[in-house]
């Protein structure tokens, strides 16, 4: 992406040049494309970092027996690749993709707090450093699960541990000043006439997105604050000898981690209107719904994170609860999975690589969506909690959900980028072998957990053995099949590919594509005029 | 690439299928929940099969109309846009309705939940507390307690023994109880948050230290029913499997009796000098069952989390140190004091095997603390004090 | 050389203030967190990352300074950094958020499960009291912790009416002083802004050294400490964030009120101004919330 830049030659910019100068460049850049690309490029290489623990993972788990890891090294593998995907991967891949289309989306020159928007961004390098140092210290690596819970990652927590947490304060000071700058961008850079009912529904999703981050990053700092001073400073906040409980780090994390998933999710859902909507060379059907059930589902995620505690023992009246609130999100999200589809009926379909993607999205999501909503039903969870029919869920709704949707959106959009088109046959495969080997890998993890397989086990009993051969295999395809993206995106940024116009896809509408291909440095230096 | 795929895609469907004829030596895969054996179960059951079938007819519904429309309105076949996109109606609609499957669904969840909660009027009371990485089960009114660790043979674990049929869900005491009785459980724990489940019973309850949360069951059908730990609790989370053997009241009074009795009958004599021979023996196999799981049978530990015992500072130097640490454990850490857990013969026999293991005698190199024989009145003395320490 | 784009709305040139804040930021924890672990040079990592991190903000609040100076900010860059400050505010206050939840977790569920309340909803089970804790009555404030052998409880609790409620009464004066220095910048009064300002600060020193001395009476006469069960630790870690924050505030006063000796506001260009009177007022509306569930309910 950065040759792509570079290619234009703006008369107003030049780009530095040497070494240093382009070293500089990244290090320094105030500009919300370039913060973009290296918002992208970290997540990318997340990606295959975390991808690979993932890839240890599904190996050790082939057969039954210790044969490859240590059943300690394979618990450090779990909980970096829940905090890797999670924090490494999608956020800062959602962020790049604000960074890139916000501005242009809603007509403004960059965003509008530029060094803050560089800060954020610099601080997560400097916070996964911290977080991949522990596998270097004496002594684990975090080995409690993505979720830490209090007393495992407390009293009986490794070293490292106060790493994990340090490094979680950076990553939630980066995602709060990126909120804010989210917030600012939207409410006060758009171009006149822009009202916030016409904003693209990305744009909103990320709004919305963004009153997440600033509701729960700052209880994970607080949970992890806790959690160093239950460890160094003698406090007692998840110590029932000293009046505490346990269980009380459950609800601070899960207060966060709930709204967590949607914050994940919620651009995703962005993403794939403006792609359903261009594909299907019609207008979103139901703007004003779509944009409703977003504000809902946020607004719901606030008041569901116990049904991640369901068999912890929490009271009667607290499990109804939280059972009810987290069925109701069926609602909403109902609404925008047939608003989709309406959008699709009587449209004029093409199946573009972004396209198909947004369309395996729309099957695959709603399906991890019907495992959600089993999960959410008390009793059945005290049989699905904490197995792998757990991570078959979340596994559906992350990857076909947020991972499919970010491909989509890559795939949409470099062409807009770069100036020049990706190479269809590749994606074509990639999504083709993508789609497949995810339902190899993660559909028969539901047949796992029912049958009784628990969660976060490095050695099983011999009934589990097939299905988890057969994931094993589905988990490598798919992540051998992403090196086909990456080597689609790299040719395409290094100007491989036809070129393209303003307008790359025929039935794309939105101020991005009445901008030029790629784009000039500053998206929109002179506000452009909103009709309609 | 059209013509590639259906090449490609039938490899795949030959490979697994050859998986499958492979791998059908091991025993049979379940697809889908157990209807187990308890009330419990049967209504976990029944909700789970109503809210799939309610998951997969709405599913079958949207996908069908997604499907029609993908198929229909291509634009390859010359499909033009409509020009829709506003339905006020249709929203509501669709939004009220799966509003009332959600009401249809949390009815009967609701109910369910409401017995679940009902611990009231049990016949047997049972507490539950998870250790790393064991269970313990205290039946209360009976006084029976003891605990319940993995029995699988290490060489199993490590692929140098063909695997049994109940790999990894085998232990050396299960939890024995009475069919057609309710049976109170209180789960708790020691350390860290395990969670008691077993799926037949239909309970999955965490154990939380410090606190207790209750659950119970009354089982239809005697036989044995496993489960595993569910809540990653360290390192050996994977290793710790619970047993449950259902019997009829009779053979469960039968069994009480002998529990009790056999606790009153036979007062160990802890006076009773043991030979080395001896200890080094019965030792051996008490370290492969408690301690193994942690120090490793080669002595060789984790570390840095657990140490090795071989040529360890503690283990070859000053005996009473040895003992002190066995019996009360390393508060904070892993190292659980094992004096509730075993007698002095017991850690008598441990500690003299652990002096001696490994090269652990070797007293020109560690010094002439090294080895040694421990008896169980020296134990017997050792927490006796420790006891005492404790009231001061 | 961003600046003279077309575009009206000020763009900075590329900085390298955010990347040497990062780099600070990581030292700091790095430092930190080896501190934490003994580690002798840990405290020299954490405190040139402090160093650094202040040699940063002052680069970079330098840099916006001399930019509003020279009147690059329109109205519009103002309002983006109004709606930055006002939702970083918000953020502080899901931060104290996770602490008040804790506090009212504590004493809404566990300590009356802990000491066996039957007539809470919110206790699980009875049996945690009547198994695990006999000895533990449910009360707040906690004196006798569950397990005294490792965590000792108080002697005594912070009474309400004491110090706290005079410092309660020093912020409440402080916010009315400060809305007094705001009004002395609206209407232009440099002297009304100095004084009022100066009141402030003094107030906040007062607030500061009357906490320090709250905070030796109760390690030193009441034996309350962070080591002292659930009521210790819930009230140094609010009283101790909260503290901090004040002294944040402190400093950013006199911040202002150099800035405002120096005349760098005007009645329409006072946005660093009031910036931190939010901040201000957000410290006092959490030190009422701390008052009521901390000290005195
Ligand atoms: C992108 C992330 C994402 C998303 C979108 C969701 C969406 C949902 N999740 Fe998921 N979830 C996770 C990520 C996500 N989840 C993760 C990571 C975990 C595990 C964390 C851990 O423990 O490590 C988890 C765990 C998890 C649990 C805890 C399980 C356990 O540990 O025991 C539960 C329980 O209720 C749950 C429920 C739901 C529900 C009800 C939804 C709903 O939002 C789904 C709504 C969607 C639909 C229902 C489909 C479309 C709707 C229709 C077509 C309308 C009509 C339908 C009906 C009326 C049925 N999730
Ligand atoms: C967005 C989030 C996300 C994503 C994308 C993924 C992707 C994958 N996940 Fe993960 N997963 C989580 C989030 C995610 N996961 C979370 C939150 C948990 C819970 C953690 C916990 O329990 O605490 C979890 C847990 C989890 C488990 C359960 C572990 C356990 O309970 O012990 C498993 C097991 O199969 C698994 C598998 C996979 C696989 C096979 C992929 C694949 O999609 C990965 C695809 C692979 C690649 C992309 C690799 C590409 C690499 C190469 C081609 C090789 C190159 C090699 C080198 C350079 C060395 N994940
Ligand atoms: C659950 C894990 C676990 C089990 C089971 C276990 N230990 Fe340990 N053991 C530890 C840990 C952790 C330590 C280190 C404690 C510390 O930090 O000093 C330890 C330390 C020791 C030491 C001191 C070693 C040294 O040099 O510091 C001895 C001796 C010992 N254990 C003996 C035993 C015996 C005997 C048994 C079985 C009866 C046993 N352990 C079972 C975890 C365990
Ligand atoms: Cu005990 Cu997991
Ligand atoms: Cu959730």
């Amino acid at each position: 992406m950065s040759t792509a830049v570079n290619d234009v030659h703006e008369h107003e910019h030049e780009h530095p040049e040497g070494f240093w100068g382009v070293l500089g460049r990244w290090l320094f850049t105030t500009n919300h494309k370039d913060i973009g690309t290296l918002y992208l490029w970290l997540s990318f290489i997340m990606f295959f970092v975390g991808g690979a623990m993932a890839l240890v993972i599904r190996a050790e788990l082939f057969q039954p027996g210790a044969r490859i890891v240590s059943p300690e090294f394979f618990n450090q593998m779990t909980t970096l690749h829940g905090l890797i995907m999670v924090f490494g991967v999608v956020m800062p891949a959602m962020v790049g993709l604000a960074n890139w289309q916000i501005p242009m989306m809603i007509g403004a020159p960059d965003m509008a707090l530029p060094r803050l928007n560089n800060w954020s961004f610099w601080i997560l390098p400097f916070a996964f450093s911290l977080l991949m140092s522990t596998f270097f210290m004496s002594g684990p690596a975090p080995d409690f699960g993505w979720t830490f819970y209090a007393p495992l990652s407390t009293t009986y927590g490794p070293k490292s541990t106060d790493f994990m947490i340090f490094s979680i304060h950076l990553m939630g000071l980066s995602s709060i000043m990126g909120a804010i700058n989210v917030i600012a961008t939207i409410f006060n850079m758009r171009a006149p006439g822009m009202t916030l009912m016409k904003m693209p529904i990305f744009v909103w999703s990320w709004l919305v997105t963004a009153f997440l981050l600033l509701g729960v990053m700052p209880v994970l700092a607080g949970a992890v604050t806790m959690m160093l001073a239950d460890r160094h400073f003698g406090t007692s906040f998840f110590n029932a000898a000293g009046g505490g409980d346990p269980i009380l780090f459950q609800h601070v994390f899960w207060f966060f981690g709930h709204p967590e998933v949607y914050i994940l999710i919620m651009p995703a859902f962005g993403v794939i209107s403006e792609v359903v909507s261009t594909f299907s060379r019609k207008k979103i059907f139901g703007y004003r719904f779509m944009i409703y059930a977003i504000v809902a589902i946020a607004l719901l995620s606030f008041i569901v994170w116990a049904h991640h505690m369901f068999t912890a023992g929490i009271p009667l009246v607290t499990e109804l609860f939280f059972m009810y609130a987290t069925m109701l999100v069926a609602v909403p999200t109902g609404v925008k999975v047939f608003n989709w589809v309406a959008t699709i009926f009587k449209g004029s379909i093409s199946f573009e690589a972004p396209m198909l993607f947004a369309i395996a999205f729309l099957f695959l999501f709603t399906m991890g969506g019907f495992s959600g909503l089993m999960l959410s039903i008390v009793p059945a969870d005290y049989q699905y909690q904490d197995t792998y029919f757990v991570v078959a869920h979340f596994h559906y709704v992350l990857i076909p959900g947020s991972i499919f949707a970010i491909m989509a959106a890559i795939y949409y959009w470099l062409p807009k980028w770069t100036g020049h088109m990706y190479n269809e046959t590749m994606a074509k495969w990639h999504f083709w072998l993508t789609v497949i080997s995810i339902n190899i890998t993660f559909f028969p993890m539901h047949f796992l957990g029912l049958a009784g397989m628990p969660r976060r086990i490095p050695d099983y009993a011999l009934q589990f053995t097939d299905f988890n051969r057969i994931a094993t295999i589905g988990a490598f395809i798919f992540g051998f099949s992403q090196l086909l993206f990456l080597i689609n995106v790299v040719r395409t940024v290094r100007g491989h590919g036809p070129r393209v116009g303003a307008k790359v896809w025929e039935g794309a509408h939105g101020l991005e594509w009445t901008l030029p291909s790629p784009p000039p440095y500053h998206s929109f230096t002179v506000p452009p005029e909103i009709k309609n | 690439m059209k013509n590639n795929f259906p090449v490609f895609i039938s490899r795949i469907c030959l490979l697994l299928g050859s998986w499958f004829c492979i791998s059908s030596a091991y025993a049979e895969s379940r697809i889908n929940m157990p209807q187990g054996v308890t009330p419990m179960s049967h209504d976990i059951y029944a909700l789970h099969m109503m809210i799939f079938w309610i998951c997969v007819s709405i599913g079958v519904l949207v996908f069908s109309v997604l499907i029609y429309s993908l198929i229909k309105f291509r634009k390859s076949k010359g499909a033009v846009p409509a020009d829709f996109h506003e339905h006020t109606v249709v929203e509501i609609t669709w939004a009220v309705i799966p509003f009332l499957i959600l009401v249809a669904m949390a009815i009967p969840a609701t109910k369910v939940l409401m017995r679940m909660d009902n611990t009231d009027d049990a016949d047997v009371t049972i507490k539950i507390v998870g250790y790393q990485w064991k269970w313990k089960y205290e039946y209360l009114d009976q006084g029976i307690s003891y605990f319940s660790n993995l029995s699988t043979p290490v060489s199993q674990l490590n692929n140098q023994a063909p695997k049994n049929e109940w790999y990894l869900l085998e232990v050396d005491r299960p939890l024995v109880v009475p069919i057609h009785q309710k049976i109170r459980f209180l789960v708790t724990a020691n350390d860290v948050i395990h969670s008691w489940w077993v799926p037949a019973l239909g309970i999955k309850r965490d154990a939380i230290p410090g606190y207790i949360h209750e659950s119970w069951a009354r089982i239809e059908k005697t036989g044995t029913y496993r489960g595993q730990c569910a809540e990653l609790c360290g390192v050996n989370h994977g290793f710790m499997p619970i047993v449950v053997e259902a019997v009829t009241p009779e053979a469960f009074a039968a069994w009480v009796q002998q529990q009790t009795a056999g606790k009153t009958s036979l007062p160990p004599d802890i006076k009773k000098e043991k030979s080395q021979a001896e200890l080094l023996k019965q030792g051996e196999t008490l370290y492969t069952t408690h301690c193994a799981i942690c120090h490793k049978p080669e002595g060789t530990g984790m570390p840095p989390a657990f140490p090795a015992l071989k040529g360890s500072v503690i283990a070859t130097g000053p005996v009473k140190n040895h003992i002190a640490m066995v019996l009360n454990g390393k508060p904070g850490t892993a190292m659980q004091a094992f004096k509730e857990q075993l007698s002095d013969e017991d850690i008598a026999a441990i500690v003299t095997y652990e002096r001696h293991a490994w090269g652990n005698d070797d007293t020109p190199r560690y010094g002439k603390e090294a080895g040694g024989t421990v008896q169980a009145a020296q134990v017997a003395s050792q927490r006796a004090e420790s006891t005492h320490e404790k009231l001061n | 050389m961003s600046h003279d784009t077309k575009s009206s709305y000020y763009l900075p040139a590329p900085s390298h203030w955010p990347i040497l804040g990062s780099a600070a930021l990581f030292c700091t924890m790095f430092g930190a967190a080896h501190w934490l672990h003994g580690n002798s040079y840990g405290p020299y990592l954490f405190a040139l990352g402090i160093a650094v991190l202040l040699f940063m903000v002052f680069g970079w609040f330098g840099a916006v300074i001399k930019e509003s100076l020279a009147g690059f900010y329109d109205k519009q860059v103002d309002h983006s950094y109004r709606w930055g400050m006002v939702w970083f505010i918000f953020s502080e206050v899901m931060f104290f958020g996770a602490f008040f939840g804790a506090l009212f977790y504590a004493r809404i569920s566990a300590i009356p499960e802990l000491g066996g309340d039957t007539t809470s909803i919110f206790t699980a089970s009875t049996l945690t009291h009547y198994l695990i804790w006999p000895n533990f009555t449910a009360h707040w404030p906690v004196l006798h912790n569950p397990d005294m052998a490792v965590f000792a409880g108080p002697k005594q609790v912070m009474e309400a009416w004491g110090l706290p409620a005079i410092n309660t009464l020093i912020l409440l004066t402080s916010g009315a002083t400060i809305t007094w220095a705001h009004w002395g910048v609206v209407k232009d009064k440099r002297k009304h802004v100095l004084w009022g300002l100066l009141f402030t600060v003094l107030l906040g020193i007062s607030f500061l050294i009357c906490q320090a001395h709250e905070y030796i009476t109760a390690y030193e006469q009441y034996q309350l400490r962070l080591d002292s069960g659930i009521y210790g630790t819930t009230f140094f870690m609010l009283t101790g964030f909260h503290g901090l924050h004040v002294t944040l505030g402190t400093i950013m006063l006199i911040v202002i009120l150099i800035r405002a000796y120096l005349n760098h506001f005007n009645p329409k260009h006072h946005f660093a101004f009031e910036a931190v009177s939010w901040y201000w007022h957000f410290v006092d509306v959490v030190w009422l919330f701390l008052f009521v569930f901390v000290y005195w309910l």
